[in-house]
Protein backbone atom coordinates (compact mmCIF):
# COMPACT_ATOMS: atom_id res chain seq x y z
CA UNK A 1 0.00 0.00 0.00
CA UNK A 2 2.89 2.32 0.85
CA UNK A 3 4.94 1.48 -2.01
CA UNK A 4 1.58 2.24 -4.24
CA UNK A 5 1.15 5.45 -2.83
CA UNK A 6 4.88 6.42 -3.47
CA UNK A 7 5.53 5.28 -6.80
CA UNK A 8 2.02 7.47 -7.48
CA UNK A 9 3.09 10.17 -5.80
CA UNK A 10 6.94 10.07 -7.66
CA UNK A 11 4.97 9.48 -11.51
CA UNK A 12 2.50 12.66 -10.78
CA UNK A 13 6.18 14.42 -9.81
CA UNK A 14 9.17 13.45 -10.87
CA UNK A 15 11.28 16.02 -9.99
CA UNK A 16 10.10 16.12 -6.56
CA UNK A 17 9.54 19.85 -6.51
CA UNK A 18 7.59 19.23 -4.19
CA UNK A 19 10.11 18.25 -1.72
CA UNK A 20 11.87 21.55 -3.09
CA UNK A 21 9.20 23.58 -2.20
CA UNK A 22 8.40 22.28 1.67
CA UNK A 23 11.52 24.27 2.84
CA UNK A 24 13.64 21.85 5.80
CA UNK A 25 14.69 19.29 2.73
CA UNK A 26 15.15 22.28 -0.02
CA UNK A 27 18.58 21.21 -0.40
CA UNK A 28 17.96 17.57 -1.41
CA UNK A 29 15.91 18.51 -4.69
CA UNK A 30 17.16 19.17 -8.16
CA UNK A 31 20.40 22.05 -7.89
CA UNK A 32 19.74 25.02 -8.80
CA UNK A 33 19.47 26.30 -12.87
CA UNK A 34 22.77 28.35 -12.38
CA UNK A 35 24.67 25.49 -11.35
CA UNK A 36 23.13 22.86 -13.47
CA UNK A 37 23.79 25.57 -17.06
CA UNK A 38 27.40 26.74 -15.52
CA UNK A 39 28.31 22.85 -14.71
CA UNK A 40 26.98 21.53 -18.11
CA UNK A 41 29.35 24.17 -19.93
CA UNK A 42 32.06 23.75 -17.78
CA UNK A 43 31.95 20.28 -18.89
CA UNK A 44 31.65 21.62 -22.80
CA UNK A 45 34.52 23.75 -22.15
CA UNK A 46 36.50 20.35 -20.91
CA UNK A 47 35.93 18.48 -23.84
CA UNK A 48 36.99 21.39 -26.12
CA UNK A 49 39.72 21.54 -24.34
CA UNK A 50 40.39 17.74 -25.06
CA UNK A 51 39.93 18.80 -28.83
CA UNK A 52 42.52 21.57 -28.65
CA UNK A 53 44.82 18.94 -27.14
CA UNK A 54 44.50 16.61 -30.00
CA UNK A 55 45.64 19.43 -32.04
CA UNK A 56 48.96 20.26 -29.73
CA UNK A 57 49.77 16.79 -29.93
CA UNK A 58 49.52 17.12 -33.83
CA UNK A 59 52.00 20.15 -33.89
CA UNK A 60 54.05 17.95 -31.62
CA UNK A 61 54.78 15.44 -33.23
CA UNK A 62 54.75 17.29 -36.28
CA UNK A 63 57.21 19.77 -35.69
CA UNK A 64 60.48 18.91 -37.05
CA UNK A 65 58.44 17.83 -40.35
CA UNK A 66 58.86 21.10 -42.27
CA UNK A 67 59.79 19.56 -45.26
CA UNK A 68 62.86 21.32 -46.25
CA UNK A 69 60.85 24.71 -45.80
CA UNK A 70 61.05 27.17 -43.24
CA UNK A 71 61.28 25.91 -39.14
CA UNK A 72 59.72 28.12 -36.28
CA UNK A 73 62.89 29.45 -34.65
CA UNK A 74 63.11 31.41 -38.66
CA UNK A 75 59.21 32.32 -38.82
CA UNK A 76 57.90 33.63 -35.32
CA UNK A 77 58.30 36.98 -34.45
CA UNK A 78 58.64 36.82 -30.21
CA UNK A 79 57.46 40.49 -29.67
CA UNK A 80 54.45 40.17 -31.85
CA UNK A 81 53.35 36.91 -29.52
CA UNK A 82 54.44 38.87 -26.13
CA UNK A 83 52.01 41.66 -27.16
CA UNK A 84 48.62 38.75 -28.22
CA UNK A 85 50.21 37.85 -24.87
CA UNK A 86 49.55 40.81 -23.04
CA UNK A 87 46.40 41.50 -24.86
CA UNK A 88 44.55 38.20 -24.04
CA UNK A 89 45.71 38.60 -20.53
CA UNK A 90 44.61 41.67 -19.55
CA UNK A 91 41.30 41.31 -21.01
CA UNK A 92 40.97 38.09 -19.17
CA UNK A 93 41.31 40.61 -15.98
CA UNK A 94 39.21 43.16 -17.28
CA UNK A 95 36.23 40.67 -17.87
CA UNK A 96 36.30 38.92 -14.59
CA UNK A 97 36.21 43.03 -13.47
CA UNK A 98 32.85 43.57 -15.66
CA UNK A 99 31.74 40.00 -13.92
CA UNK A 100 32.27 41.80 -10.20
CA UNK A 101 30.16 44.86 -11.65
CA UNK A 102 27.69 42.75 -13.13
CA UNK A 103 26.95 41.31 -9.66
CA UNK A 104 26.52 43.79 -7.65
CA UNK A 105 24.51 45.02 -10.55
CA UNK A 106 26.57 48.09 -11.77
CA UNK A 107 25.57 48.06 -15.21
CA UNK A 108 27.77 51.13 -16.12
CA UNK A 109 31.06 49.47 -14.41
CA UNK A 110 29.72 46.00 -16.22
CA UNK A 111 29.81 47.87 -19.67
CA UNK A 112 32.80 49.62 -19.64
CA UNK A 113 34.93 46.37 -18.35
CA UNK A 114 33.12 44.28 -21.17
CA UNK A 115 34.14 47.07 -24.16
CA UNK A 116 37.65 47.03 -22.69
CA UNK A 117 37.74 43.41 -23.06
CA UNK A 118 36.60 43.71 -26.37
CA UNK A 119 38.54 46.19 -27.71
CA UNK A 120 41.75 44.03 -26.49
CA UNK A 121 40.44 40.59 -27.77
CA UNK A 122 40.02 42.59 -31.04
CA UNK A 123 43.78 43.99 -30.54
CA UNK A 124 44.80 40.39 -30.30
CA UNK A 125 43.17 39.35 -33.61
CA UNK A 126 44.41 41.75 -35.25
CA UNK A 127 47.99 40.87 -34.12
CA UNK A 128 47.07 37.58 -35.28
CA UNK A 129 45.91 38.06 -38.17
CA UNK A 130 48.57 40.05 -39.26
CA UNK A 131 51.18 37.19 -38.33
CA UNK A 132 49.36 34.73 -40.69
CA UNK A 133 49.42 37.31 -43.45
CA UNK A 134 52.59 37.58 -43.23
CA UNK A 135 53.28 34.06 -42.95
CA UNK A 136 51.24 33.59 -45.98
CA UNK A 137 52.98 36.29 -47.81
CA UNK A 138 56.30 34.92 -47.05
CA UNK A 139 55.32 31.27 -48.96
CA UNK A 140 54.82 29.92 -45.18
CA UNK A 141 51.15 29.04 -45.67
CA UNK A 142 49.84 25.71 -44.38
CA UNK A 143 49.92 23.79 -47.41
CA UNK A 144 54.29 24.53 -47.08
CA UNK A 145 55.08 21.69 -45.09
CA UNK A 146 53.33 19.08 -41.82
CA UNK A 147 54.82 21.33 -39.37
CA UNK A 148 53.12 24.80 -41.09
CA UNK A 149 49.39 22.74 -41.45
CA UNK A 150 49.87 21.48 -37.69
CA UNK A 151 50.26 25.50 -36.43
CA UNK A 152 47.97 26.75 -38.55
CA UNK A 153 45.46 24.80 -37.36
CA UNK A 154 46.09 25.06 -33.69
CA UNK A 155 46.58 28.53 -33.91
CA UNK A 156 43.50 28.94 -36.26
CA UNK A 157 41.15 26.86 -34.50
CA UNK A 158 42.00 29.36 -31.11
CA UNK A 159 41.62 32.38 -33.51
CA UNK A 160 38.11 30.90 -34.25
CA UNK A 161 37.39 30.50 -30.56
CA UNK A 162 38.33 34.29 -29.64
CA UNK A 163 36.34 35.88 -32.75
CA UNK A 164 33.17 33.48 -31.82
CA UNK A 165 33.96 34.69 -27.78
CA UNK A 166 33.62 38.34 -29.04
CA UNK A 167 30.59 37.67 -31.45
CA UNK A 168 29.28 36.35 -27.73
CA UNK A 169 30.79 39.63 -25.80
CA UNK A 170 29.28 41.87 -27.76
CA UNK A 171 25.80 40.17 -27.43
CA UNK A 172 26.22 39.93 -23.91
CA UNK A 173 26.64 43.51 -23.91
CA UNK A 174 23.05 44.23 -25.83
CA UNK A 175 21.44 42.05 -23.79
CA UNK A 176 22.18 43.54 -20.80
CA UNK A 177 21.41 46.99 -22.02
CA UNK A 178 18.08 45.78 -23.56
CA UNK A 179 16.94 43.49 -20.58
CA UNK A 180 19.08 44.44 -17.46
CA UNK A 181 20.39 41.41 -15.30
CA UNK A 182 17.49 38.65 -15.53
CA UNK A 183 18.52 35.83 -13.97
CA UNK A 184 18.90 34.17 -17.51
CA UNK A 185 20.84 37.11 -18.61
CA UNK A 186 23.20 36.35 -15.79
CA UNK A 187 23.50 32.61 -16.35
CA UNK A 188 24.72 33.65 -19.68
CA UNK A 189 27.53 36.57 -18.50
CA UNK A 190 28.86 33.32 -16.02
CA UNK A 191 29.07 31.30 -19.44
CA UNK A 192 30.88 33.59 -21.35
CA UNK A 193 33.29 34.45 -18.50
CA UNK A 194 34.21 30.72 -18.11
CA UNK A 195 34.78 30.47 -22.18
CA UNK A 196 37.02 33.75 -22.09
CA UNK A 197 39.12 32.92 -19.05
CA UNK A 198 39.29 29.14 -20.57
CA UNK A 199 40.43 30.74 -23.87
CA UNK A 200 43.34 32.35 -22.03
CA UNK A 201 44.44 29.04 -20.33
CA UNK A 202 44.62 27.46 -23.95
CA UNK A 203 46.86 30.24 -25.11
CA UNK A 204 49.10 29.78 -21.98
CA UNK A 205 49.41 26.48 -23.72
CA UNK A 206 50.12 27.72 -27.23
CA UNK A 207 52.71 30.91 -27.05
CA UNK A 208 54.66 28.40 -24.47
CA UNK A 209 54.41 24.70 -26.89
CA UNK A 210 54.12 26.77 -30.05
CA UNK A 211 56.22 29.63 -29.92
CA UNK A 212 58.42 29.39 -27.29
CA UNK A 213 59.32 25.95 -27.36
CA UNK A 214 58.69 25.83 -31.50
CA UNK A 215 61.29 28.73 -31.58
CA UNK A 216 64.10 27.23 -28.91
CA UNK A 217 64.15 23.77 -31.54
CA UNK B 1 20.80 39.52 -5.88
CA UNK B 2 22.21 41.12 -3.04
CA UNK B 3 24.89 40.28 -0.94
CA UNK B 4 22.83 38.83 1.48
CA UNK B 5 20.95 36.73 -0.83
CA UNK B 6 23.71 35.42 -2.40
CA UNK B 7 25.66 34.19 0.80
CA UNK B 8 22.23 32.50 1.30
CA UNK B 9 22.18 30.79 -1.79
CA UNK B 10 25.60 29.95 -1.70
CA UNK B 11 25.01 28.28 2.22
CA UNK B 12 22.87 25.85 0.84
CA UNK B 13 23.93 24.84 -2.55
CA UNK B 14 26.97 23.25 -4.29
CA UNK B 15 29.50 26.34 -6.30
CA UNK B 16 28.63 26.70 -10.22
CA UNK B 17 31.84 26.59 -11.94
CA UNK B 18 33.12 30.18 -12.31
CA UNK B 19 31.19 31.21 -9.22
CA UNK B 20 33.35 32.12 -5.73
CA UNK B 21 32.81 31.77 -2.40
CA UNK B 22 33.83 35.17 -1.99
CA UNK B 23 30.74 37.42 -1.95
CA UNK B 24 32.76 40.79 -0.94
CA UNK B 25 33.76 43.23 -4.03
CA UNK B 26 36.92 44.42 -2.17
CA UNK B 27 37.93 40.49 -1.53
CA UNK B 28 37.03 39.38 -5.07
CA UNK B 29 39.51 42.39 -6.54
CA UNK B 30 41.90 41.60 -4.81
CA UNK B 31 41.87 37.98 -5.99
CA UNK B 32 41.66 39.31 -9.91
CA UNK B 33 44.77 41.58 -9.30
CA UNK B 34 46.84 39.06 -7.75
CA UNK B 35 46.44 36.42 -10.34
CA UNK B 36 47.19 39.30 -12.52
CA UNK B 37 50.30 39.89 -10.86
CA UNK B 38 51.22 36.21 -10.76
CA UNK B 39 50.32 35.47 -14.60
CA UNK B 40 52.75 38.41 -15.85
CA UNK B 41 55.41 37.64 -13.63
CA UNK B 42 54.94 33.56 -15.34
CA UNK B 43 54.83 34.57 -18.67
CA UNK B 44 57.64 37.26 -18.11
CA UNK B 45 59.53 34.53 -16.78
CA UNK B 46 58.71 32.09 -19.32
CA UNK B 47 59.72 34.62 -22.33
CA UNK B 48 63.23 35.31 -20.45
CA UNK B 49 64.03 31.40 -20.12
CA UNK B 50 63.27 30.96 -24.14
CA UNK B 51 65.36 33.56 -25.02
CA UNK B 52 68.44 33.65 -23.17
CA UNK B 53 71.73 32.14 -23.26
CA UNK B 54 71.91 31.94 -19.14
CA UNK B 55 69.83 28.41 -18.63
CA UNK B 56 71.39 25.53 -19.73
CA UNK B 57 70.00 25.09 -22.92
CA UNK B 58 68.24 20.91 -22.14
CA UNK B 59 66.72 22.26 -19.34
CA UNK B 60 64.25 24.55 -21.64
CA UNK B 61 61.57 22.43 -22.68
CA UNK B 62 60.69 21.01 -19.09
CA UNK B 63 61.60 24.63 -17.47
CA UNK B 64 58.80 26.15 -19.92
CA UNK B 65 56.40 23.08 -20.00
CA UNK B 66 56.24 23.56 -15.63
CA UNK B 67 56.32 27.90 -15.88
CA UNK B 68 52.96 27.03 -18.39
CA UNK B 69 51.39 24.18 -16.20
CA UNK B 70 51.76 26.74 -12.93
CA UNK B 71 50.26 29.61 -15.07
CA UNK B 72 47.13 27.62 -15.92
CA UNK B 73 46.59 26.59 -12.27
CA UNK B 74 46.97 30.14 -11.45
CA UNK B 75 44.42 30.65 -14.24
CA UNK B 76 41.73 27.99 -12.82
CA UNK B 77 41.97 29.30 -9.13
CA UNK B 78 42.34 33.02 -9.55
CA UNK B 79 39.73 33.59 -12.86
CA UNK B 80 38.17 30.59 -13.40
CA UNK B 81 37.63 30.18 -9.51
CA UNK B 82 37.85 26.02 -9.41
CA UNK B 83 39.44 25.38 -6.27
CA UNK B 84 39.64 22.11 -3.57
CA UNK B 85 36.52 23.71 -1.54
CA UNK B 86 33.64 21.66 -0.28
CA UNK B 87 31.31 23.17 -2.38
CA UNK B 88 33.87 22.60 -5.74
CA UNK B 89 34.03 18.90 -5.77
CA UNK B 90 31.84 18.28 -8.82
CA UNK B 91 33.92 20.72 -11.23
CA UNK B 92 37.21 19.51 -9.57
CA UNK B 93 36.52 15.86 -10.73
CA UNK B 94 35.02 16.86 -14.53
CA UNK B 95 38.37 18.90 -14.64
CA UNK B 96 40.60 16.05 -13.18
CA UNK B 97 39.08 13.66 -15.76
CA UNK B 98 39.87 16.06 -19.07
CA UNK B 99 43.35 16.58 -17.75
CA UNK B 100 43.86 12.83 -17.85
CA UNK B 101 42.60 12.92 -21.08
CA UNK B 102 44.77 15.83 -22.32
CA UNK B 103 47.34 14.18 -20.89
CA UNK B 104 47.08 10.35 -22.32
CA UNK B 105 46.25 12.56 -25.46
CA UNK B 106 49.31 14.51 -25.84
CA UNK B 107 51.92 11.68 -23.95
CA UNK B 108 50.59 8.78 -25.63
CA UNK B 109 51.31 10.65 -29.29
CA UNK B 110 54.40 11.88 -28.67
CA UNK B 111 55.61 8.71 -26.80
CA UNK B 112 54.34 6.48 -29.88
CA UNK B 113 55.35 8.59 -32.67
CA UNK B 114 59.25 9.47 -31.42
CA UNK B 115 59.45 5.34 -31.00
CA UNK B 116 58.07 5.17 -34.33
CA UNK B 117 60.63 7.57 -35.68
CA UNK B 118 63.25 5.15 -34.09
CA UNK B 119 62.59 2.28 -35.23
CA UNK B 120 60.92 2.71 -38.45
CA UNK B 121 63.28 3.10 -41.91
CA UNK B 122 62.99 6.71 -43.40
CA UNK B 123 60.54 7.30 -45.92
CA UNK B 124 63.33 7.23 -48.80
CA UNK B 125 64.41 3.45 -47.75
CA UNK B 126 61.03 2.11 -47.73
CA UNK B 127 60.58 3.65 -51.23
CA UNK B 128 62.56 1.94 -52.81
CA UNK B 129 62.08 -1.22 -51.06
CA UNK B 130 59.54 -1.28 -53.83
Amino acid sequence: MTDATLSYAAHGDPHHLRGLQEGPLGHEGPAPKRIVTAYGFWIFLLSDIVMFSCFFAAYAVLLRQTAGGPSGSELFDLRSVAAETAFLLLSSFTCGLAMIAADVRDARRYQIGMAVTCVLGLGFLTLEAREFADLVARGAGPTRSAFLSAFFTLVGCHGLHVSIGILWLLTMMAQVYAKGFRADVCRRLLCFALFWHALDIIWVGIFSVVYLLGSAT
Amino acid sequence: MSEQQVRDFHEQHDLAPGDEEEVRVGPRLIGYVIGLGLSILLTATSFFVAGTDLVWQPSIPVALSVLAIAQMGVHIVFFLHITTGPDNTNNVLALAFGVLIVFLVVAGSVWIMHHMNQNMAPMEQIMQMH
